[in-house]
């Protein structure tokens, strides 16, 4: 398939002003599905689930199969809408929007259409530099989750070319709230920037919230990105594509500024855009045509004759809104405050989503550099290695406890980050590992003259040296030391016996 | 033999409680019965090969002086709409042949707690889509009265076990009058309870905001016995009623000891009694209401006038729901599956399985359906129906302001011979008028037998209705009336079937 | 109101994932047209000023709590497929886009 023609991007913002607009499903993260009682793997520790081991009748739209509406669901629906600072609707329905496929157990999803429990809101983002962008807020409304589909035979396993599909209902009917935004203008350069900034706020404001573990890799948090582009000076909105697949804040910015340089191409040309989804390739860094948008896209849609009506009481309003936690960019600049890490090195933390697992490892106790380090640094790493986000492969607590043995003098940084490497890989707590590979740091200053000694044995002219003055002479004793330690000592306080040691027999 | 099985289930409790008869000889008899008669009625989908088994438990429990439920070790048929999970399920279509479900419906659930036999699964229009049982995607039910005429439909296995003795009872479910047709059809007694008194979790689903799953029975008392245990509450189904309900069996002793029928306001509605109405079956409802009025009633007329239209609503809602609800069958998880010559992909294994697995009417209904939700017409169609539908609701809230039940003819003609009416959908489903309104009011209705049709000797029957929650109340005043017919005539319709060749 | 013509027929009978056959098709829009012409009679009534019924009472606000229930087995779940690996559902080549 050709390649797609690309102008450069500043020249195309000469020409064209571009619309942007992005739907972000969230996955609730319930004991339950969204309508039945099966357990909800998006809750779940566990990445890999056994397929079709989360199942009731009506994940697969067995034939009597019924709804029933799981409250939790409804109560973290109105919290993120109150969060989004949406009005929120005194009656709200669930209607079914119709279609088949082979992930949708019943060809039907049930989801909401005009009358969504949240809608008219508006959610201030932080860009790079600071300043606030009020982005607008359509609608967020309550709906369930479909199947997944592996496509087996073809040549990179997605749809064309396969020979067969198979299809696992675990994650059919898992909670979502999926959030609309209006119609963004005005953004110019900064559209990529802005989708990335949204994506990552509604990802803290879910994360504080306790409603989801919005794990993008998991797709617990997904994002469309809608691009429109208009001729400089025109008013009317051109015709816009919806981008899937973007999974991660980087994909967003990169496939927002992508469709920018693509539209503006084809209408300098005096073509026109395909209103169309289009899928976003992260290795390349492209974007390629779905199916056009036709006449088998109607929905169909009715209200859900087997649910009731949901009526929110002012009362659940108020209580769900006294208990909201603070506002994303207000948390972030409240922390940025309170942490006294550099800009670049606060947006580095905001980048990465890692704000919530420093915060929360800062409460426990860790001091602000410390947590930085280890999350940034160490865990960072490891988890770009095995191509998950560092809090996957560590909690808070974890780095807590390791912390803990450092300050209590038990465990060297070095030694720490060995702990750090067998915790992620599954040997247990950082106390644990400890114990089991013996790397506590000697604090006995017994043994640690004996090694002295014994290093001094064997480099017979280095106290001569230090009593002269030449103390950096220490250095080859000190390093004899830590080796025979296998670095299970303080290495200050080695270098403080063998000055005493040196002083003594002067 | 024959006693067991013309005894009601009424009747048939008092016995098993008594010791003078067990539950094993009540369920061998009504075995024996099907065995004999089946061939020529064909009310059957499936059979139970655990009926025995369970009529045994049945036995040893009240042998060991276990507190049982008051229909314990009675026999009863449930129309193959119904999951369970040791027979077939099939709802009468190809498309589900062979599909032994996982779950149990919970009305079956409630069945088998309440000590009862299931006996088999009976004949259906196919997912209960037609007045006639024709459409059945298996074979065609007689009318034990005379086997070259319908039993009614879609329930029409069921009315017809029941009137033909192989069962003392039946489940059946009513969208637009499955059970009450039925019943006027085969001179038995359908109830459609209050929309949402008995669970759906189970029933598959044709028209979810009109669906209601009832008893069907040779007397009113039975019909109440049966109810009592199928009513009530169930978490699994959002639209099902959480209040109490009072007992049923209670609300019919009462009414069978009544003195008269003083205080009972009774309302015809103009509309259901009209035109249509062939003459055999009007004259039976005009004694009927004479025999009402002689008896204390007041009966005055009453009007329903948006009713011209319940029919054209109906058949707007009901395709629309169901085109929706029978989406799931498409190959994948359970059911037929099809797969063309050639590289199908799944769209088209989707697509050949439901021409091949579907018949014509549930084709017709499911485009029709299409239709009516389709971008464009959903205003004009569905949305517009769903208002006549309120339109509908509030003529009768106005009607019982002024009565206490509504009447009419349970059906305009009596049943009609095997095949007339297959070529003309709209004359099919013109049969519908009187049953749909109950249904899209969501009000509870009773049929019972008032007496045959001096044209062709077929049974007639009267429909009462009553406003939302107020079941117990056809309970009581259909059981008085039941009394009163069989003071007039000396017998039960539903005891004089003759006896199937 | 637009007619029910065979072209229309197929359009829905494919939204709707049924084969129809050219007999079938010719059939039902013949079937169809008399239908829809006979129920069209419900706008007339149905005014502006009448709200629309979706469910014939009155309740709102059924829930239930956010517990595990009875789930089926794997087993049990792949029970009445037509084709399956032992541990999911198996179907042809997939024409269309996810939603």
């Amino acid at each position: 398939m050709a390649a797609d023609t690309l102008m450069d991007f500043d020249k195309a913002l000469e020409l064209f002003e571009p619309v942007i607009g992005f739907e972000v499903h969230v996955e609730l993260s319930t004991h339950t599905k969204m309508f039945s009682s099966a357990p909800n793997p998006a809750a779940m520790d566990e990445a890999q689930v056994d397929p079709n081991t989360c199942i009731t009748p009506l994940c697969l739209g067995l034939p009597g199969s019924l709804p029933v509406v799981n409250g939790k669901a409804v109560e973290y629906s109105i919290s993120l809408g109150l969060a989004l600072g949406c009005e929120i609707a005194p009656v709200s329905r669930f209607a079914r929007k119709n279609y088949f496929y082979p992930d949708l157990g019943k060809n039907y999803q049930i989801s909401q259409f005009d009358e969504p429990i949240a809608f008219e809101g508006s959610v201030s983002v932080e860009l790079d530099d600071g300043s606030l962008v009020e982005v607008p807020i359509e609608r967020a409304h309550m709906e369930e989750d479909a199947g997944k589909l592996t496509h087996v035979g073809g040549a990179t396993g997605r749809i064309q070319g396969a020979e067969y599909s198979l299809v696992d209902y675990n994650r059919a009917g898992v909670p979502l709230v999926e959030i609309v935004t209006k119609p963004i203008e005005g953004m110019e350069h900064r559209a990529g920037e802005l989708g990335r900034a949204y994506v990552s706020t509604i990802r803290d404001m879910v994360r504080s919230l306790g409603i989801s573990h919005a794990r993008m890799e998991r797709g617990n948090l997904r994002c469309d990105a809608n691009v429109s582009l208009r001729p400089r000076g025109t008013t009317a909105y051109g015709t816009r594509t919806e981008t899937k697949n973007v999974n991660s804040f980087r994909s967003i910015e990169r496939a927002v500024r992508y469709e920018i340089q693509r539209q503006a191409v084809i209408l300098a040309a005096g073509g026109s855009i395909t209103q169309e989804t289009r899928h976003w390739h992260e290795d390349t860094g492209t974007t390629s045509p779905g199916r056009p948008k036709s006449d088998a896209d109607d929905y169909r849609y009715f209200p859900e004759p087997d649910l009731l009506p949901v009526e929110a009481s002012r009362e659940l309003v108020e209580s769900l809104r006294q208990a909201l936690p603070e506002q994303p960019v207000l948390m972030r600049r409240r922390l940025r405050a309170q942490w006294g890490f550099s800009d670049v090195d606060f947006g580095a933390i905001v980048n990465a989503g890692l704000i919530t697992e420093i915060h929360d490892t800062i409460l426990l106790g860790v001091d602000a550099v410390a947590a930085r380090k280890w999350w940034m640094g160490e865990l960072s790493r490891l988890a770009n290695d095995q191509g998950v986000e560092p809090g996957s492969i560590a909690t808070p607590e974890d780095v807590h406890a390791l912390q803990s043995l450092v300050d209590a003098g038990r465990l060297t940084d070095k030694l720490a980050r060995e702990v750090l490497g067998a915790m992620v890989a599954g040997e247990g707590s950082p106390e644990d590992i400890v114990l089991a590979r013996g790397l506590e740091v000697v604090s006995d200053d017994g043994a640690l003259l004996a090694a002295i000694d014994d290093a001094l044995a064997a480099q017979p002219d280095v106290l001569g040296k230090i009593r002269e003055g030449k103390t950096q002479a220490a250095g080859a004793v000190i390093g004899a030391v830590m080796k025979a330690m296998r670095g299970q000592a303080d290495a200050a306080r080695v270098h403080a016996l063998v000055i005493d040691r040196a002083n003594e027999s002067g | 033999m024959s006693d067991l099985i013309s005894m009601t289930a009424s009747d048939a409790a008092q016995a098993l409680a008594q010791g003078s008869i067990s539950s094993v000889e009540l369920t061998q008899a009504h075995l024996d019965r099907i065995d004999a008669t089946d061939a020529a009625v064909g009310s059957f989908l499936a059979r139970s090969t655990n009926a025995l088994e369970a009529a045994k438990r049945s036995d040893k429990a009240r042998h060991a002086g276990e507190n049982l439920s008051a229909l314990a070790g009675i026999p009863i048929a449930i129309k193959d709409v119904l999951c369970t999970t040791d027979m077939v399920t099939t709802a009468g279509s190809r498309i589900l042949e062979g599909w032994l479900p996982p779950y149990d419906a919970t009305v079956v659930t409630k069945l088998r707690a309440a000590g009862m036999v299931p006996l088999g699964k009976t004949n259906m229009d196919e997912f209960a889509m037609g007045s006639s049982t024709e459409h059945s995607g298996y074979h065609v039910t007689k009318n034990p009265w005379d086997l070259s005429v319908a039993p009614g439909g879609s329930g029409g296995g069921s009315a017809a076990a029941v009137a033909a003795k192989q069962a003392p009872l039946a489940i059946g479910s009513d969208t637009g009058g499955s059970i009450r047709q039925p019943a006027a059809f085969t001179g038995t007694v359908g109830v459609k309870p209050t929309y949402g008194a008995v669970s759906r979790y189970g029933v598959i689903a044709l028209a979810s905001s009109l669906d209601q799953v009832g008893p069907v029975s040779r007397t009113v008392k039975d019909a109440a016995l049966l109810h009592d245990v199928i009513g009530g509450h169930d978490p699994h189904d959002s639209t099902s009623i959480a209040t109490p309900w009072p007992s049923m069996s209670a609300a019919a002793d009462a009414g069978a000891q009544a003195e008269s029928l003083a205080g009972v306001r009774v309302g015809v509605v103009r509309e259901l009694a009209g035109e249509g109405v062939h003459a055999g079956v009007r004259q039976r409802f005009e004694e009927t209401l004479a025999l009402l009025s002689d008896q204390g009633a007041e009966v005055v007329e009453v009007s329903a006038p948006h009713c011209e239209h319940a029919v054209a609503a109906y058949y707007l809602i009901l395709p629309a729901e169901a085109s929706s609800n029978l989406a799931r069958f498409d190959s994948v998880r359970f059911g037929l599956r099809v797969t063309p010559s050639g590289a199908p992909t799944v769209e088209d294994v989707m697509s050949a399985t439901r021409d091949a697995g579907f018949g014509d009417e549930v084709k017709r209904r499911i485009i029709l359906g299409t239709y009516a939700l389709s971008a464009g017409y959903y205003d004009a169609y569905y949305g517009s129906a769903q208002k006549v539908r309120t339109l509908i609701q509030r003529d009768f809230a106005v009607a019982f302001e002024k009565v206490d039940v509504v009447v009419s003819p349970t059906a305009p003609t009596t049943a009609f011979p095997l095949g007339a009416k297959m070529d003309d959908p709209l004359a099919m489903w013109a049969g519908d008028v009187t049953t749909i309104p109950g249904n899209l009011a969501g009000i509870p209705g009773m049929s019972l037998p008032m007496g045959l049709s001096p044209d062709n000797g077929l049974p007639v029957g009267i429909q009462l209705m009553a406003p939302a929650y107020q079941d117990a109340r056809l309970y009581k005043i259909g059981a008085t009336m039941e009394r009163l017919f069989f003071e007039r005539d000396g017998y039960l319709v539903s005891q004089r079937v003759p006896e199937v060749a | 109101m637009s007619e029910m013509t065979p072209d229309s027929v197929r359009h829905l009978a494919s939204l709707a994932r049924i084969a129809l056959s050219e007999e079938e098709i010719s059939r039902l829009s013949g079937e169809l047209a008399a239908i829809v012409q006979a129920v069209e009679s419900v706008q007339k009534v149905a005014t502006d000023d009448v709200p629309p019924t979706s469910h014939p009472l009155a309740l709102g606000n059924v829930f239930r709590d956010d517990v595990v229930g009875d789930t089926l087995t794997t087993e049990e779940a792949l029970a009445g497929a037509p084709d399956h690996d032992g541990s999911r559902f198996r179907v042809s080549a997939i024409l269309g886009e996810e939603q």
